[in-house]
């Protein structure tokens, strides 16, 4: 039993290490957010020659082979930086949907393109009406002829703007919630019919409405019908993932918080020598750890397979969320005015961390899930 | 003991909602609510409450206020919130005025005290410094006297709206051997005079309200002193209490609850609407149930003031628990509009964003987070109640 990473894991995580500190200095970070899309194309090159990019695809398409581990210690990085790069629409969640699904042909022409940094992708998934309920869906594919068309309209799709491929849910049997039915399409983001509403989000990063009128479908991904269970998988491999980002943002927002609190003086000393401050500092460091403990826990589930696995990730996703808007609740109040200003990182890590509790479900939401799983008779594992 | 409203409340009640179902109409609300026009907004606002001699309720009747009992006060202000109008900006009718009311003398008076009231001055407070926010008696920036001026150098910083204001009052060390408390001095200072500059802080909400004013070689007339040199703190610290009363904002919580409970209505989840969820439920009447204390410990506190007594220190409990609560609210908010919290509307208009509040909410959560700090951080109010309350 250990929970140490092994010698490439602490190389990654290194490497990443350094190049935030080289590119991702506040000033620096303005600057990137401030670009075309809110990321850097150079940054993203810069990934793909240091083989991030790599990481979650298979070795036959030129991929590193790596699991949840690789990925935890990829995102809690990036989550200390506040990175911008799409990282996790283009090869989290798209590319790992083309892997799980795509034929042969769309994996060996994509996946490689995705690895080489050349392609830009985003899984549009939500609809306005679905809330967190993501068989909620009403954008339908029709089949004419030998062509699917959809139609409908895809909302908050992360890494919208600079997509050039999306995968889209859609509908082909089945009533409005069912998990049956929902199938999944490769489209091109500059085909006919597609029209793109983009805009920022807090945090900076880029997201789009895709309003859908008869689309002609590049490729479906996965079985008809079963897109549902091809996803599932994917959006649970995507909790891990923005957990560990929001562990690492939570880890750098105490590092600032408590460094603040050592320099700033009030009333002759050290705003840290109070012991109310104290107390609360110690609170955000706890509730720091423990999202830690759930992190470990939950990817060693993920890595082995584990039955708990599923409740390990669920418990994970409520404390993250709750953990985040804590932590970054309180390190705007230890700041004091200069909290509330974008002069200081501070405010654009709570950004982000609010937006990740959002992602894939909220906390209250996420308790819900963990509620039903626990509390059904067969569903019940031992702690 | 009664809490009932009279015949003469009900008449009062009924004049304030004709009143307001006819000032405050969208058109006004749209120029208000919008940053790129907010200044006309407020002064327009500010102008037809002075007409119906309602813009500073508290002040005498000798200079333009109201001689309304804590019941008409409490009526206003529940209709007002109800109805979504604003109060009125703090800084002149409420922070300025009351020391000036108090401590100012006659020329001071005469001088000043019409111009809040018709809004012809924008007052901005320069109170906090770099180096003394929750230490505020430790603040800096230097008055010396040279004949019958003083001559200013320093910076004051978190200035609300100092872009628009055209008179800042300001806390000033003129001496500097005493206590810290002792050697500050009140100064009233026309921001057109040479030497005052205002450098914007672009803050988490996207607005530009705050500001860092600085001040060199000001040059400010002896007769714009409030009361004697080196007792400023005195006069400013009677001012924060009302600053404080004034932050708990009960009545515009309350109303706050009620639009996220009707947009909480129709929010579906899984084919159910939010408010059946349990969680969120919970969450929204735990709220309310807080609320419906606070709103009474107001009442407890304005019936005190009524009855001659000063506001006293227990308006810090009704600061931390009033910002507490706006703070849940907003919170409660960004949740109901889920996925769609985390986007910036920019150009786009709600219906091109796909969401009617999002932006809003989101706007109003980021600003909120300041609630617990401006005005003596909630920590600072938690340390006046243990020391002045419990005797600690």
């Amino acid at each position: 039993m250990n929970f140490n990473l092994s010698e490439e894991q602490i190389l990654i995580r290194d490497s990443i290490a350094r190049f935030v500190a080289e590119n991702y200095m506040f000033d620096q970070r303005n600057d990137v957010v401030g670009m075309e899309h809110g990321f850097s194309a150079e940054h993203w090159h810069q990934f793909a020659e240091l083989g991030w990019l790599s990481i979650p695809f298979a070795e036959k398409y030129g991929g590193f082979g790596g699991g949840p581990v690789d990925i935890m210690v990829i995102m809690q990085e990036f989550g200390r930086g506040l990175v911008a790069e799409p990282y996790l629409a283009t090869v989290i969640l798209f590319g790992a949907l083309l892997q799980a699904g795509g034929g042969e042909q769309v994996k060996s022409d994509y996946i490689p393109q995705i690895i080489g940094g050349e392609l830009q992708g985003a899984f549009a998934y939500l609809e306005r009406q679905s809330r967190y309920q993501m068989t909620d869906v009403v954008t339908r594919a029709d089949k004419d002829g030998e062509q699917w068309i959809l139609n409908g309209e895809k909302t908050v799709v992360l890494n919208g703007g600079a997509a050039e491929k999306l995968i889209v849910l859609a509908r082909t049997a089945g009533q409005q919630s069912d998990e049956h039915g929902l199938s999944l399409f490769l489209i091109d983001a500059s085909s006919s019919g597609v029209q793109r509403t983009v805009y920022r989000m807090t945090d900076g990063q880029e997201a789009a409405t895709f309003s859908l009128k008869n689309v002609q479908v590049e490729a479906v991904i996965g079985t008809l019908g079963d897109g549902y269970a091809l996803m599932a998988p994917v959006i649970d491999d995507a909790r891990l993932a923005i957990c560990a980002n929001a562990l690492g943002a939570m880890e750098a927002l105490n590092e600032k918080t408590l460094e603040y609190c050592k320099t700033r003086e009030q009333f002759g000393v050290a705003i840290g020598s109070f012991q109310a401050l104290q107390h609360r500092l110690v609170d955000m460091f706890g509730a720091c750890e423990n999202v830690k403990s759930l992190m470990l826990r939950a990817v060693c589930a993920a890595q082995d397979g584990d039955a708990d696995a599923q409740r390990s990730l669920l418990a994970l996703k409520v404390m993250a969320g709750r953990a985040g808007r804590m932590i970054g609740g309180e390190a705007i109040q230890l700041h004091g005015g200069m909290g509330m200003t974008d002069e200081l990182s501070i405010g654009f890590f709570v950004k982000r961390l609010m937006i990740i509790n959002n992602l894939f479900g909220d906390a209250d939401y996420h308790q819900q899930l963990f509620s039903a799983l626990v509390n059904t008779p067969a569903g019940s594992a031992a702690a | 003991m009664d809490t009932r409203l009279n015949e003469d409340d009900l008449v009062f009640q009924a004049e304030v909602r004709q009143f307001l179902s006819e000032a405050w109409d969208k058109d006004l609300a749209a120029t208000y609510g919008n940053i790129a026009t907010m200044k006309e907004g407020v002064e327009e606002w500010q102008t037809r409450l002075f007409h119906k001699g309602w813009a500073a309720p508290h002040w005498p009747v000798e200079h333009g206020g109201t001689d309304w009992n804590v019941t008409q006060s409490f009526i206003y202000n529940s209709e007002r919130a109800a109805a979504g109008a604003p109060e009125v900006l703090p800084f002149g009718v409420t922070m300025v005025a009351s020391v000036i009311i108090a401590y100012g003398n006659d020329e001071q008076k005469k001088k000043f005290l019409p111009r809040i009231l018709n809004s012809e001055d924008w007052w901005c407070q320069g109170y906090s410094e770099p180096g003394a926010g929750s230490d505020l008696a430790s603040l800096k920036m230097r008055a010396e006297l040279d004949g019958e001026e003083y001559i200013l150098n320093g910076s004051k910083i978190w200035t609300s709206y100092a872009q628009y204001a055209n008179w800042i009052f300001c806390l000033v060390r003129t001496d500097g051997s005493g206590r810290k408390q002792e050697g500050i001095t009140f100064l009233l200072i026309d921001m057109e005079s040479p030497g005052v500059t205002v450098r914007p802080i672009n803050t988490i909400d996207g607005f530009h309200h705050l500001n860092e004013v600085f001040f060199d070689n000001v040059h400010v007339p002896i007769e714009n002193r409030i009361g004697e040199e080196g007792k400023g703190w005195t006069y400013a610290k009677s001012l924060l209490v009302h600053e404080r009363l004034n932050i708990a904002e009960v009545a515009s919580s309350k109303r706050a609850l009620t639009v996220v409970r009707e947009e909480a209505r129709s929010e579906i989840n899984g084919g159910k609407s939010l408010l059946d969820d349990a969680i969120f439920a919970k969450r929204l009447t735990d709220i309310e149930i807080e609320l419906m204390a606070l709103e009474f410990t107001e009442l407890r506190a304005l019936a005190a003031i009524s009855e001659g007594n000063p506001p006293g220190p227990e308006s810090s409990l009704l600061k931390i628990q009033g910002t507490e609560l706006q703070q849940a609210i907003q919170e409660l908010r960004m949740d109901v509009a889920a996925y769609y919290s985390g986007t910036l509307q920019g150009e786009l208009t709600p219906a091109g964003l796909g969401h009617d509040f999002a932006d809003t909410a989101q706007k109003l959560y980021f600003r909120g987070r300041a609630s617990s700090i401006y005005g003596g951080s909630n920590e600072i109010q938690k340390n006046i109640t243990a020391k002045y309350v419990l005797g600690l």
